[in-house]
């Protein structure tokens, strides 16, 4: 089996554009959720989203590259390119090796209602024009980069809810330990907009802290009272070791295990079984005790239930050596399908950085949630390894566990 | 409107839609082949023309055009027989 490791990484999200305004982010604790009036306009319960502008990259591609990406793709376009700088992979790399593509998304949705808006105020199909069809499919993310970065290895998305960003990574580790690709782009990303958002909206499960978008979102607060939701995208390149050392590539981190599991219940409630066979399948790939894992970026989204079940499952593992636990969506908001993929940016920023992100918001636990260590201040830390948490609806569940390479 | 003025205004479309380099624009250019315009733009120049001209462009009728010079003389004939 060969080891997998971490060469690059690019992220775009609501608390930064690229690698270093996001490490100062974290360090800060800064928020990246607003209140969006167009929401409450609309109907919406919650006007609360992340938000980060929308690239222009006009003058970067040519419009037959553009007109298929969805804002999503726009914003992994965006960090996929800052990933393959930083892991020294340039356009002669990917033409002598096939360099594949597993993406995380699992929506397209304001394509599909512009297209369809079209058709039924024209009557005519012929007026949606070419670049929506590229923009409507679950798979618009990896089709898209996959033409303009001329990937040739593997070619698909990842749709595993709110966990689709760590499945691609986990799916991405696996095939690169079986020794079927060297270079995989692993990644998520999340559109930005009403349209995608309505019907989640709809179930009550968005926090509704309007006077206090910065506060809203804050995982494992006594007071919390939903998720606030966001986008963006992130990626990161995972490679053979073997590659990596062939190339003189800086090695940020080995993705030493993933778990998976599905909880097998309900549609939309968290249970705790499901996440703790997650994280203990990932400590076992990643042949770790507990005691090795120094930072838990948790899943922990801000809701009531959720937040809870997860505090419960990490104590069960956890309750004895009880690491530094936070999540960093009570700064991005939730980040659903690329949610996965951006954890893992941030922890790795983290882990090289050699400091924990505070989880902001926290002023008082409940009487679950305080049987974890939760950073709530920026707290120096040598991190050896981290495990990062992502569940989605339908009770999926995905663990990864990322360690500094040891030779 | 005259012949002239639908002209140009193809080429500006062309230019600024389709983003195909104006120094490429030339009567004789071949739409394929010097404009790289492909099945997929065409498919943008059948909305591109509704809503600038008022007609629909029809995928049968298109088999005869391989010159700009032919699109030209397409056009102006829908618009004229509008």
């Amino acid at each position: 089996m060969k080891r997998v490791v971490i060469t690059g990484m690019g992220i775009y999200s609501v608390i930064g554009k690229n690698l270093g305004e996001v490490k100062n982010s974290l360090y800060e604790g800064k928020s990246g959720i607003i209140f969006d009036p167009v929401r409450k306009e609309m109907g919406f319960r919650s006007a609360l989203t992340g938000m980060v502008e929308r690239p222009v990259l006009k003058g970067i591609l040519d419009r037959r590259m553009r007109i298929g990406l969805p804002v999503q793709g726009e914003y992994a376009y965006l960090a996929t390119v800052e990933a393959l700088k930083n892991a020294g992979i340039d356009a002669a790399f990917m033409e002598k090796n096939a360099v594949g593509i597993l993406y995380g998304n699992d929506s397209s949705a304001l394509p599909v209602v512009e297209s369809v808006d079209i058709l039924r105020k024209k009557k005519d199909t012929m007026m949606i024009g070419s670049g929506y069809i590229f923009q409507s499919m679950n798979s618009t993310v990896s089709m898209n980069l996959s033409v303009i970065f001329k990937f040739r290895g593997i070619n698909f998305t990842i749709s595993g809810a709110c966990a689709s960003g760590s499945h691609a990574i986990g799916i991405g580790t696996l095939l690169i330990r079986q020794g079927l690709q060297e270079v995989i782009v692993c990644g998520g990303a999340q559109e930005i907009n009403p349209e995608s958002t309505a019907s989640f909206d709809a179930l009550n499960a968005f926090s509704i802290r309007e006077s206090e978008p910065q506060k809203a979102s804050r995982p494992f607060d006594r007071d919390r009272d939903g998720l606030v939701p966001s986008g963006g995208a992130a990626t990161v390149i995972l490679e053979s070791y073997e590659s990596a050392v062939r190339r003189g590539a800086t090695i940020l981190g080995e993705v030493a295990g993933y778990g998976f599991s599905s909880n097998g219940e309900h549609i939309s409630l968290p249970n705790v079984d499901g996440p703790v066979a997650a994280m203990q399948l990932s400590l076992k790939e990643a042949g770790m005790d507990a005691s090795g894992i120094d930072y838990i970026n948790a899943h922990a989204t801000s809701t009531p239930t959720g937040d809870e079940n997860e505090a419960i499952a990490i104590d069960q593992i956890f309750g004895k050596s009880r690491p530094l636990v936070s999540s960093t969506k009570s700064m991005t908001g939730h980040e659903m399908w690329m949610g996965g993929a951006s954890e893992i940016v941030y922890s790795t920023l983290m882990m090289n950085h050699h400091f924990v992100a505070p989880n902001i918001n926290l002023e008082n636990p409940d009487e679950i949630t305080a049987r974890l260590n939760i950073a709530t201040r920026t707290t120096p830390c040598e991190i050896r390894a981290f495990l990062s948490n992502s569940f989605g609806f339908g009770g999926t569940n995905s663990s990864l566990v990322v360690r500094k390479i040891n030779g | 409107m005259q012949n002239e003025e639908i002209i140009k205004r193809i080429n500006q479309l062309l230019i600024e839609e389709i983003e195909i380099d104006e120094a490429q624009i030339s009567p004789a250019a071949d739409l394929k082949k010097d404009l790289g315009i492909d099945s997929l733009d065409f498919v943008d120049l059948f909305v591109i023309i509704e809503n600038n001209f008022g007609f629909k462009m029809k995928a049968e009728e298109m088999s005869d055009i391989k010159k700009l010079d032919d699109f030209y003389t397409y056009v102006i004939r829908r618009v004229h027989s509008n």
